[in-house]
């Protein structure tokens, strides 16, 4: 591997990413994936960098599930993307940050239609208008909540209690990056550092203290591929590209793996406990999986958060092994507590993969 | 016979165009931006169909053309329409006032990091089809690792047939090169699995067929038909290839000591560069247009304006030459028809 | 071990690096011309069986160069030796000579 060969590729795929003033859109998903990530987010663009982040209580799914299982038509995908606009407008915002992986690819898409087809634009306005009375400017800019957090990876960084570097040994943690296939696959100029070699994530890997790994698999489909998995009869080929991409990354022996799309660390998390029990494999150390985080999680981690106020007790794959190697502090006793000492009950100990 | 003719580049085609003007009569000038003459063929190590040493082609080119005028390491800085002639001015501050000029500007090879996928420069077993050309002929290059190459693939259309690379054109001569460089591959290393993944395989040229056969015959070289799709590498630091094997309906891999890139031929950004001074019209496939493509290939809409080789489109090494004898002739017909 | 109802879907993927090529070398010394093969299907297109028993000499050709030998050897079981695919195969290659040497080769060990 030539890593000048791929800093010249990551140098070609620099988007511009506005500081400050955003209108943040959240995922339909990941607050029940992982709770703790969005507002993880939130704290370290509000209260750590005091940065200007605002939240509509009025908006809405962009329609990107819906669209991408092909149950509603484009028209209906725009209208709902144009009423979010209209929402960003009218608190007075330019910029525009999504949560999810797939809105992100959703709202560039249709940015990038209504440029070659303004005709299809001024149909949607009209829309938009006879449906709610609403009206709207396109944004300035348009990013992932990843583009940010790459941005301030250094801000973070310099703020760390913890590196991600094993303790005992010093040396950095292997890391898997797994992006999300609309992030960049259908624009790569719209993504940093392009769709064969996204940078997003390795940046924040490399300014954390972790070491990246490339394996073979890296640019493949986490297996989630939206009407594969929705569909029971076709999850065999959803959890077998999870497989896939296990096996090809196993020689590498990953600590943990940074994801930055909703669908993808849920399945890579998941798919861990699937696999287990269909083919008696894992593919952490001692019987464990791979813990699976989102970019935030991980921001929240080095940045000396709770593990459980991040929500990782919800994670399907422990992750105390990989706590225990950074040297994050934690308490066993309090890991399925919620607010208020609420017990959240415990989850039922799979028979293979093994979990804390 | 003191008529000024300046050639611009000193590749295989300047170097023909210029000997026979020089046979002619003539005393052309060669403006040639490199240090060497002799362009790619020069950084070749032999030739398809007979294996002819490259050296050799561009040694007696060269032998040829000792009587002319040749600059090397010398640009055209610009070009000056005069009345009825051209004032070109040279980087080495000599201005050559003339009323032919013949553009023998060739090719660029395709930029085979471009195709980020096939990881040139990213991946250490990757190289393109000029890579292992120079390793042929000087045996160093880190990323060819002789004491463990037990399979190799070569890569067809890189750059070529291929609008998102820019370039939707056949580059005419990368699959006869690929079954040159396979074959020489096998020789080195009899043992190696060696695979060619191709689109079509087009083999126009003479004795190409023959050349076809005799590496899946004589050597065993394995076709398969599919346009890789993605490149990665393993722990151990092999490439991975993946593609279609079409024929099959099925998707295929490979692990392989060596991948070469067969990077296709796209226009030089230099030609573009000076034919804008005069400026030349270019054709929808991205280089020079000619006065017309069947009748007159070598012939510009301009007066005085000659093309000889790639500059026009991809060719071969006799197809170049070829070109370069006739515009040598239509230059000798235009001075002497304009004499009389 | 659980149940979900569905199960890993396995790969259609050839993967070349584990394709046993020793016999197919084995054939190539007995008949140079198995490489020749330039996938046009004229034999595939011409041969009587085919149509009925799946039998194509290109297939069988590509089969056995794919890990797929098995395939290929109960596809011959299909032909009738008449020698048509001989008649038309645009690089000469001696089909029914070809055919005989594969189920020589492959045969040995009833597959």
């Amino acid at each position: 591997m030539i890593y000048q060969g791929k800093q010249k590729i990551w140098s070609e795929y620099q988007k511009e990413i506005p500081d400050d003033h955003w209108f943040y859109v959240r995922s339909c998903i990941r607050q029940n994936f992982f709770p703790g990530a969005e507002v993880m987010f939130m704290k370290i663009c509000r209260d750590l960098l005091g940065k200007d982040i605002y939240e509509a209580a009025h908006h809405t799914t962009c329609g990107g599930i819906a669209y991408h299982c092909d149950t509603i038509p484009q028209e209906t995908v725009m209208t709902i993307v144009a009423r979010q606009f209209a929402l960003m407008t009218e608190a007075g915002y330019e910029n525009y940050v999504a949560s999810c992986i797939t809105s992100f690819g959703n709202y560039i898409e249709i940015l990038e239609t209504w440029n070659e087809f303004p005709e299809v634009e001024a149909k949607v306005r009209e829309m938009l208008w006879k449906a709610c009375r609403r009206e709207f400017n396109k944004p300035k800019y348009v990013a992932h909540a990843s583009d940010l957090v790459y941005k301030f990876r250094n801000d973070i960084a310099a703020r760390a209690k913890f590196r991600l570097v094993n303790r005992k040994t010093g040396e950095p943690l292997k890391v898997v990056e797994h992006i999300g296939c609309h992030y960049s696959k259908m624009f790569p100029s719209k993504g940093v550092g392009g769709a064969e070699y996204p940078y997003v994530l390795c940046g924040m890997i490399e300014s954390w203290g972790g070491n990246v790994i490339d394996y073979p698999e890296r640019r493949h489909c986490c297996g989630y591929g939206f009407r594969q998995y929705h569909v029971k009869a076709n999850r065999g080929y959803s959890i077998a590209n999870t497989h896939k991409k296990f096996e090809s990354m196993e020689p590498y022996h990953p600590d943990m793996i940074i994801t930055n799309c909703p669908g993808c660390p849920y399945f890579l998390d998941r798919w861990q406990y699937a696999i287990s029990e269909l083919e008696g494999k894992t593919y952490g150390e001692n019987g464990y999986g791979i813990p699976v985080f989102t970019y935030e999680e991980v921001a929240g981690l080095v940045l000396g958060y709770d593990p459980w106020d991040l929500g990782l007790q919800l994670h399907q794959v422990a992750v105390e092994p990989l706590l225990d190697k950074i040297g994050i502090p934690y308490d066993p006793d309090e890991k399925y507590r919620g607010i208020n000492h609420k017990d959240l009950l415990k989850p039922e100990i799979p028979g293979v993969l093994r979990c804390c | 016979m003191k008529e000024n003719i300046v050639i611009i580049g000193g590749g295989i085609a300047g170097l023909e165009a210029a000997g026979q003007l020089i046979r002619l009569g003539y005393s052309p000038i060669i403006v040639e931006k490199q240090d060497h003459l002799g362009g790619h063929v020069a950084e070749w190590h032999c030739l398809f169909p007979d294996m002819t040493p490259a050296s050799d082609v561009v040694s007696r080119l060269t032998e040829n053309v000792s009587e002319a005028n040749i600059f090397v390491n010398t640009e055209i800085l610009f070009i000056n329409h005069l009345k009825d002639s051209y004032n070109v001015m040279l980087s080495n501050g000599i201005s050559i006032v003339t009323r032919i000029i013949l553009f023998t500007t060739g090719f660029r090879l395709f930029d085979a990091s471009k195709k980020e996928e096939y990881g040139y420069g990213v991946y250490d077993q990757v190289i393109t089809n000029r890579d292992l050309e120079q390793w042929f002929s000087t045996g160093n290059d880190d990323r060819v690792n002789s004491r463990e190459l037990n399979a190799v693939g070569f890569v067809h259309c890189v750059g070529s047939r291929d609008e998102k690379a820019g370039n939707g054109q056949c580059s005419k001569v990368c699959c006869i090169t690929a079954v040159k460089q396979a074959i020489e591959m096998k020789q080195r290393f009899p043992e190696a699995q060696v695979y060619c993944f191709y689109m079509d395989l087009r083999m126009f040229g003479k004795k190409y067929e023959d050349f076809y056969i005799s590496a899946q015959r004589d050597y065993g070289v394995r076709f398969i038909r599919g346009r890789v799709s993605e490149v990665s590498e393993n722990i151990e630091g092999k490439v991975i290839v993946k593609a279609e094997d079409t024929l099959a309906g099925k998707p295929v891999k490979v692990t392989l000591d060596l991948l070469v890139l067969m990077a296709g031929i796209v226009c030089n950004p230099d030609c573009t560069k000076v034919a804008s001074m005069i400026p030349l019209q270019m054709d929808s496939d991205g280089f020079l247009k000619s006065r017309d493509n069947i009748m007159d290939i070598t012939g510009s809409s301009r007066s005085g304006i000659f093309y000889a080789g790639a500059c026009t489109g991809a060719k071969t090494v006799p197809e170049t030459l070829a070109e370069a004898r006739s515009a040598a002739l239509d230059i000798h017909n235009y001075i002497t028809s304009s004499r009389i | 071990m659980m149940n979900f109802g569905f199960k890993i879907a396995p790969s259609a993927t050839i993967n070349l690096d584990n394709v046993d090529m020793e016999k197919f070398t084995l054939l190539h010394e007995m008949e140079p011309d198995v490489y020749k093969c330039m996938a046009c299907g004229s034999c595939s297109a011409t041969c009587p069986a085919g149509r009925f028993t799946g039998m194509s000499v290109r297939k069988v050709i590509l089969d056995l160069q794919r890990g797929r030998e098995k395939e290929a050897v109960r596809m011959l079981k299909g032909c009738m030796l008449c020698g048509k695919c001989s008649m038309v195969c645009p690089r000469g290659i001696n089909t029914r000579h070809l055919i005989l040497s594969v189920c020589r080769i492959y045969n040995e060990d009833k597959q």
